[in-house]
């Protein structure tokens, strides 16, 4: 029984990660349709570097999960400590609508951002990107922000109250030092978020401003593209680090 | 705490407005839309009418929706199946291993889904992996044609879903209180009986939440039919997406969007007032 359970434990383990490992053994592969073993070779990785068009996407890639992932985790770390802090009018709804983020498919989100860009007239491209990752990163950034800070001994503000520090200082000197280990795991999702979206992505930006997984998308849909199992190889690796970084970086504070 | 605070009101104002930018009015927009007609140069024409919605109880497109509503149906199913004995076998190792062993099913999904669509079609490519690997077993004699059929779509679904299934059924088989398990052995109960009349009870709120984490997605991955799918191998999301992209019919797009939402939603209500009835039920 117990090796019954040892071999099917294995067995999903291989079902979840022979694809993967087939694509990074095949990015090596000299052959290009990649059905034989024809020998090393990094002259598919050399080709990512020579494409211009692959090396403008990945860099457009960055910038957008880097800008979304900062503007996120400012305007979420602000939401989360509304939430936290006071109590106003239409906080049900502004929960309501990031409960509606997080739960709508990212088709329904997609089209309906895609409606509002058209209507009011933005070109699709890098302003329309870059809305639409911050929104959907939002109640990430909001949820991990506001589970730390409803950790927390709510004396020392009503302390720092007590001793005339306004709601700036509150924030700024007390709120936000404590909050940073849960902003950075925010920004860190963010990013990771931003740079594995595909749908709505695919809706709300332009030919004017291409990212990685639409270059790939147009990529393989045509056939195989030997030079894409490199990319992926690289692309597999950069959120392990990143996930792993952000991991280690919360564990560590619970300690 | 009354008193009045720049920043207090700057920071609801922010955020408050953003959410009201960007997501109310957007899917408002797409509602009011749902209920308009079709434009051929500005997208809708402001004329109400039902006319969308009594096109989606078209048997046409009733078939195309029972299709992809079947192929996301079956990859839960296939992920239920497969995920439920590998949940339980993982909450049942020690400790230190069950979290590494956790982490390895989480890896995979760090990684751009769209890139494991990817991988697993050069997996189930005639001259793939697979196909090599069970000729040379003997298994079949000659290649299966996998790819561009609904089984590739739904192999791809399982794979890209299948964590979504397998954490939440592992939360609450983590849970599980073992004395119920020896109380019912010790009260005569079989292993099967055991296992049906009290560990799937017991584990339904996993099962139900794992379920809507799987089925949901699934109706909406368009790349996932796209790159594993044959012509007629649609989800709704590739329905949605030609509406708006192709046909450039956006009321008909929008009404069958506003459709998914709310069977999404209708799911969604009756997970949580089953989780609810169940949790009374413990309590008694």
């Amino acid at each position: 029984m117990r090796r019954v359970k040892t071999l099917y434990v294995a067995l999903i383990y291989l079902f979840l990660y022979l694809p993967i490992f087939v694509l990074i053994a095949s990015s090596f592969n000299a052959s290009k349709y990649g059905t034989r073993w024809e020998g090393w070779t990094l002259k598919w990785y050399y080709q990512i570097i020579d494409s211009p068009l692959l090396m403008h996407a990945a860099i457009n890639t960055l910038i957008i999960a880097f800008l979304a992932a900062t503007l996120a985790a400012v305007i979420g770390t602000l939401g989360a400590v509304s939430l936290y802090r006071w109590r106003f009018a239409g906080k049900k709804a502004f929960e309501g609508l990031l409960f509606v983020i997080m739960m709508s498919p990212d088709i329904v989100m997609a089209i309906s951002l895609l409606a509002l860009f058209i209507a009011l007239g933005i070109h699709l491209g890098f302003m329309s990107l870059l809305l639409s990752h911050i929104t959907f990163c939002l109640p990430f950034v909001v949820i991990t922000v506001y589970s730390r800070l409803s950790g927390f001994d709510s004396a020392l503000i009503e302390a720092a109250r007590d001793l005339g520090a306004g709601e700036w200082h509150v924030f700024y000197r007390i709120i936000l030092p404590l909050a940073m280990p849960a902003v950075l795991a925010g920004w860190l999702l963010s990013f990771t978020l931003s740079v594995d979206d595909v749908i709505v992505s695919f809706f709300v930006t332009g030919p004017s401003f291409e990212i990685l997984p639409l270059r790939i998308y147009s990529m393989v849909r045509l056939g195989v593209k030997p030079e894409v199992n490199a990319l992926a190889t690289i692309l597999f690796l950069i959120p392990v680090v990143f996930v792993s970084f952000s991991y280690f970086l919360l564990k560590e504070k619970k300690s | 705490m009354t008193e009045k605070s720049l920043f207090k009101t700057a920071t609801i104002g922010l955020t408050g407005a953003w959410l009201g930018f960007f997501v109310l009015i957007p899917n408002v927009m797409i509602l009011a839309t749902s209920f308009l007609q079709r434009d051929e140069a500005a997208f809708v024409r402001l004329d109400f009418t039902l006319e969308n919605y009594r096109r989606i109880l078209d048997p046409v497109y009733l078939q195309v929706f029972g299709h992809s509503a079947a192929m996301a149906l079956v990859a839960t199913m296939v992920c239920l199946a497969l995920g439920y004995p590998f949940a339980y076998a993982l909450a049942r190792t020690r400790p230190g291993l069950r979290h590494l062993l956790l982490l390895l099913v989480i890896i995979p999904f760090w990684t751009n889904s769209l890139i494991r669509t990817y991988a697993i079609r050069s997996l189930l490519a005639t001259q793939g992996v697979l196909n090599k690997l069970l000729l040379f077993t003997g298994i079949i004699d000659e290649p299966l044609r996998l790819l561009y059929t609904g089984t590739a779509v739904t192999i791809g679904l399982v794979y890209i879903l299948f964590p979504f299934m397998v954490l939440p059924l592992f939360a609450v088989i983590e849970k599980l209180d073992t004395r119920l398990l020896e109380a019912s052995a010790d009260l005569g109960a079989g292993r099967f009986q055991t296992f049906v009349r009290v560990i799937i009870p017991l584990t339904m709120p996993g099962i139900i939440a794992g379920g809507l984490l799987v089925f949901l997605p699934a109706l909406g991955m368009f790349y996932v039919s796209d790159l594993l799918g044959g012509a007629k191998d649609l989800l709704i999301g590739n329905f949605i997406k030609n509406q708006f992209l192709d046909a450039r019919d956006w009321p008909f797009g929008a009404a069958a969007s506003v459709t998914m939402t709310l069977i999404m939603a209708l799911m969604l209500i009756a997970y949580f007032f089953s989780i609810r009835k169940i949790g009374k039920k413990e309590i008694r």
